[in-house]
């Protein structure tokens, strides 16, 4: 593709807005009523994030986990690929990540999870760990403001973009921990490729939505450009 | 191969002869009518000639880029498969598509033989694929897709691998397993190795992006196209809805009725299809209302000369 500057992100769009929603509707129908699931582990997520600890940690990145890993098979795998060849791809980019997460979640580098208990002192990158977490786990609610109906909705857990925000909080709020005694050129490649699949999803599904002229298309470009400022910030001293 | 090796009567135009008459046509005002004179008129849409054949082919297709591409959802399908039997019924024959459009070239197949239009179609199809060798396995696979005897139309799409696919092509064609052959580009790009290619392959067919506002190809693809005897379809006619719902913010102007137009949509392909080097223009659609519309542009009075230069002069100022 010696022309590739010549090229728009609309000249890679495949299908239209309705195909897209529709698809949600699609596997909504099909995995019903995994979503109640999905609602109750979302909870637990919320519940560990507020608790903290190593503990924590571990439960949270296994909910994540299985979030990614059920985008990458039911969703992208069955649902996607069938209106886009690349989903091929992001099947595989989100087992990878699953299993990443996976990974240090049963590592006994596994750092804690920051607690945004009340006892403790607030910090920016907690606060901001907390809201994606958050905001990951409420997407679905933003579906009726879009003017969508609820069977369109993007389940936290069975959907890729709020599992995506989400995991990115979940990121956020871990503490630096046990991972340090690692190699620091291993620390780095697995602390980098656990935040570059969120990362990269949030950017690509931004793209999408915005050649389908979606009114979230900046939601999660936005959550992502938030994270990656947040990590600059250090989390608070125990008291 | 050269392209005179083993073209009949319409590939010996010559560029001059070309030129000459179509001056001679325009200087009269004539050249568009003359262009839809040629269409075969009569209860169907206007048809214009496979320069290469003489075959006649109607004035409008339909594509399938994004709209096709629906995937499993059974509702879109049945609604695509309405969009074909309206596009059949008001005499359309050509659709295009592409194995780089998803799972549209398996809703078309679907859509025929819900139909049972597998024989009326005109199969226009691409090959899209880096490699040359796996050109024909991606053909195949795209056959059974469509589930069509064989293609009317393979293109080499984008002019990915074009070299080996051409050849691949070529061969299917002198083996009277394929009717034409065809390169595609899209958005203007790429237009000179289109020259080149048009100037020395002996293809039947040229796919180009070509509507009121992109106008680039009528500088030099389709004087080539007519002097070379290369039927021309023209893709993106609405610049992906976005010309059309540019346009419909404002009012039809009366004089659309002088050339038979009812909405804007049918403006625009009037344009693009009264030039007398485009065979069809492919618009692709979800709706039934849609197509039947884009199909009656393929109908009544087309545009003359002045016409055409009041569409383009009125579109450009608003």
């Amino acid at each position: 593709m010696s022309d590739w500057w010549t090229y728009r992100p609309s000249d890679f769009l495949l299908f239209s807005a309705r195909t897209y929603y529709r698809l949600f509707e699609i596997h909504n129908a099909a995995l019903w009523p995994a979503q109640a699931a999905a609602i109750g582990l979302s909870a637990v997520l919320l519940w560990l994030a507020w608790h903290g600890g190593r503990g924590a940690a571990r439960g949270a990145l296994t909910i994540v986990a299985a979030g990614w890993l059920c985008s990458a098979g039911p969703y992208f795998w069955v649902r996607y690929a069938t209106i886009n060849w690349a989903a091929v791809w992001f099947a595989a980019a989100f087992a990878l990540e699953g299993a990443l997460l996976l990974s240090l979640a049963s590592s006994r580098a596994c750092p804690a999870l920051q607690a945004h208990a009340p006892t403790r002192r607030p910090g920016a990158r907690r606060a901001v760990g907390a809201a994606l977490v958050l905001a990951g786990v409420a997407y679905p609610v933003a579906t009726p403001l879009l003017g969508r109906p609820w069977t369109q909705a993007e389940v936290f857990g069975l959907a890729p973009d709020p599992t995506a925000i989400g995991t990115l909080g979940v990121l956020l709020l871990l503490e630096g921990g046990r991972e340090r005694r690692l190699p620091g050129w291993l620390r780095a490649a697995w602390l980098g490729a656990l935040w570059t699949v969120p990362v990269a999803w949030c950017l690509i599904t931004g793209m999408t939505l915005w050649t389908l002229h979606a009114t979230e298309a900046l939601v999660a470009p936005a959550a992502a450009a938030l994270a990656l400022l947040a990590t600059r910030l250090r989390h608070p001293p125990t008291a | 191969m050269h392209r005179e090796s083993s073209t009949p009567n319409a590939r010996a135009t010559t560029r001059r002869t070309f030129l000459g008459g179509l001056t001679a046509a325009a200087s009269e005002g004539l050249w568009p009518v003359r262009a839809s004179a040629q269409a075969a008129a009569g209860p169907g849409p206007l048809t214009r000639a496979i320069p290469s054949s003489g075959e006649s082919l109607p004035l409008v297709g339909l594509g399938t880029w994004i709209t096709f591409n629906v995937g499993d959802d059974a509702v879109a399908r049945d609604a695509c498969g309405d969009v074909m039997r309206a596009f059949f019924a008001a005499g359309g024959r050509m659709i295009d598509s592409s194995p780089m459009y998803g799972s549209s070239q398996a809703v078309v197949g679907q859509g025929l033989s819900r139909t049972s239009s597998t024989a009326r179609v005109f199969a226009a199809d691409k090959v899209w694929v880096a490699a040359g060798a796996r050109g024909p396995a991606q053909i195949e696979a795209s056959r059974r897709l469509w589930n069509v005897p064989r293609f009317d139309l393979l293109q080499v799409h984008n002019l990915l691998g074009w070299q080996e696919h051409l050849a691949t092509l070529l061969a299917m064609k002198a083996a009277g397993r394929l009717r034409y052959v065809g390169i595609t580009t899209s958005e203007g790009r790429r237009h000179r190795e289109i020259e080149q290619i048009m100037a020395a392959q002996p293809i039947d067919f040229v796919q180009v992006s070509y509507n009121v506002l992109d106008r680039d190809v009528e500088q030099r693809i389709l004087p080539l196209a007519r002097e070379r005897g290369i039927a021309v379809i023209a893709n993106r006619p609405f610049r992906q809805g976005d010309l059309i719902r540019q346009l419909q913010r404002h009012r039809l102007p009366a004089w659309a009725g002088e050339v038979d137009c009812d909405s804007w949509a049918q403006v625009a392909l009037k344009f693009i299809v009264s030039h007398p080097a485009v065979t069809c223009a492919i618009p692709a659609t979800t709706r039934v209302d849609h197509v039947r519309q884009n199909m009656g542009a393929a109908r009544g009075r087309m545009p003359d000369a002045v016409m055409r230069q009041r569409i383009t002069a009125h579109v450009a100022a608003l």
